[in-house]
């Protein structure tokens, strides 16, 4: 099928993009953001969405395709697109686990286009973005013609394909907060076929302390609830010590017990809370033997 | 309605009441007679639309024509040196076997023009992980990856 008819507007600043937003808001003219365009156009091409009114952001990319380092801070600008948050070489050194992510996402054409923000506001349960987010403790920035607001991606995400963002308001920053020395990050994810969404997907961060006893600990599953859920209070009881397999199974045995998977064609709910365990054990050992690896540090 | 140019195959093309909602996949096949590229699924899981935009490897349906002035466009029709003659990647894949029907191939051949500039030396994994976002249903994917290995071969003995 093909799109229904839309006016179209690219404006070339984010000054102006917020102005013309703000107006069409205020008349009440159904009006939607195009990012990267990977789930939108799907969604337009078989009409589940007919916008009205289309404001394409690709014109910002001069001011919101950026990869910075600020202090113990990654900040990556929302027009960021796929590929480029996989080949950046702070993400690489800061935040591998995005990187990593980017892996899981699609084919080469969807990293081509998608954005790191377009993903975010987008609120996939199962994607990878809005998972590694909550995993890591991110922030992301939100800006209108008013003012700006930043509010923790645990917050960010309110139901499945929903997120915190107001009509007159863009995504233009998530946040990550810098890997610390002695860490490892990774994501483990199920799939029927490469590239797919995932069923069920897990990411964690591990640090050590110079002994090599778990010093903290980050984790997160999406695909299991509504949200991605941060989980890594399971851990706790293992700080302090040098965890062993079969004590991270059993503190994750209860990752089971937090959520409350829907069942569809792809899995049954029982599949997912187990493969929910699963993933988060995947995660949490491949992030602890790549900590250990950089213990030396 | 608007009017844009395009750059296709190096050449400019300047085209008068383009609407919004045309997809690239359509303006090239409809208005600049590009009937190369294929149109699938038409929402960016097949890949047979798969053209290259600023050297990148991009699904044309789910991206506007009036995205695309300034950007270098190449579509299957830009592979051939001459008429009648083949790319290394294009003969290898008739001499491979890697195509029945031909409708997944266009964008196979431009996933796949892509991925050898980037990869000139792949392993078969590499080849069938880059493979992952075409869909071909009749030929199967040995051939293909059989011909991408050919033409990587190829490419290097020229």
């Amino acid at each position: 099928m093909k799109p229904a008819a839309f006016d179209y507007h690219a404006p070339p600043s984010i000054q102006e993009t917020l102005a013309m937003l703000a107006t069409f808001v205020r008349d009440d003219r159904n009006v939607k953001l195009l990012a990267g365009g990977q789930s939108l156009i799907p969604l337009m091409n078989i009409r589940l969405a007919e916008p009205e009114i289309v404001i394409d952001l690709n014109g910002l990319e001069a001011e919101l395709s950026y990869v910075r380092l600020d202090g113990s801070t990654l900040r990556i600008g929302a027009l960021t697109r796929h590929h480029h948050v996989a080949d950046d070489p702070l993400v690489l050194a800061h935040a591998p686990l995005l990187a990593e992510a980017t892996s899981l996402i699609g084919h080469a054409a969807i990293l081509s286009r998608g954005t790191i923000g377009g993903s975010l506001v987008h609120a996939d349960p199962a994607a990878e973005f809005p998972l590694a987010a909550v995993a890591l403790g991110a922030t992301v920035t939100l800006r209108k013609l008013a003012g700006a607001r930043t509010l923790d991606a645990r917050d960010f995400f309110l139901a499945a394909l929903t997120s915190d963002v107001e009509p007159d308001e863009i995504l233009v920053e998530t946040v990550f907060p810098v890997m610390p020395p002695r860490s490892g990050q990774a994501i483990a994810e199920f799939s029927r076929r490469h590239g797919d969404f995932a069923i069920v997907a897990a990411a964690a961060q591990i640090s050590l302390a110079s002994d090599g006893t778990l010093a903290d600990a980050r984790l997160a599953v999406g695909g299991a609830t509504q949200t991605p859920l941060a989980c890594a209070e399971l851990l706790d009881p293992l700080v302090g010590s040098v965890p062993s397999d079969g004590a991270l199974r059993g503190a994750l045995s209860t990752v089971a017990a937090l959520v409350d998977p829907d069942a569809d064609i792809h899995a049954n709910a029982d599949d997912r809370r187990e493969l929910a365990v699963e993933m988060a054990l995947r995660a949490t050992r491949r992030a602890l033997e790549r900590a250990r690896a950089r213990l030396a540090d | 309605m608007p009017r844009i140019t395009l750059t296709v195959n190096g050449g400019e093309h300047t085209l008068d009441d383009v609407e919004p909602r045309q997809l690239l996949s359509d303006v090239l096949r409809e208005r600049l007679g590009l009937v190369g590229t294929h149109v699938g699924c038409e929402h960016g899981v097949c890949g047979a639309c798969t053209v290259l935009i600023d050297g990148r490897p991009v699904r044309s349906c789910l991206i506007f024509a009036a995205q695309a002035p300034g950007r270098a466009i190449e579509t299957v029709e830009s592979l051939a040196p001459v008429d009648g003659e083949l790319s290394p990647l294009q003969a290898a894949m008739h001499e491979k076997h890697g195509l029945q029907c031909g409708f997944c191939t266009p964008g196979i051949l431009m996933t796949m023009t892509w991925f050898l500039r980037e990869h000139p030396h792949p392993t078969r994994a590499q080849i069938r992980e880059a493979l992952s976002g075409n869909l071909c249903r009749c030929t199967g994917y040995t051939g293909i990856v059989d011909a991408v290995e050919a033409a990587a071969r190829d490419v290097r003995s020229v």
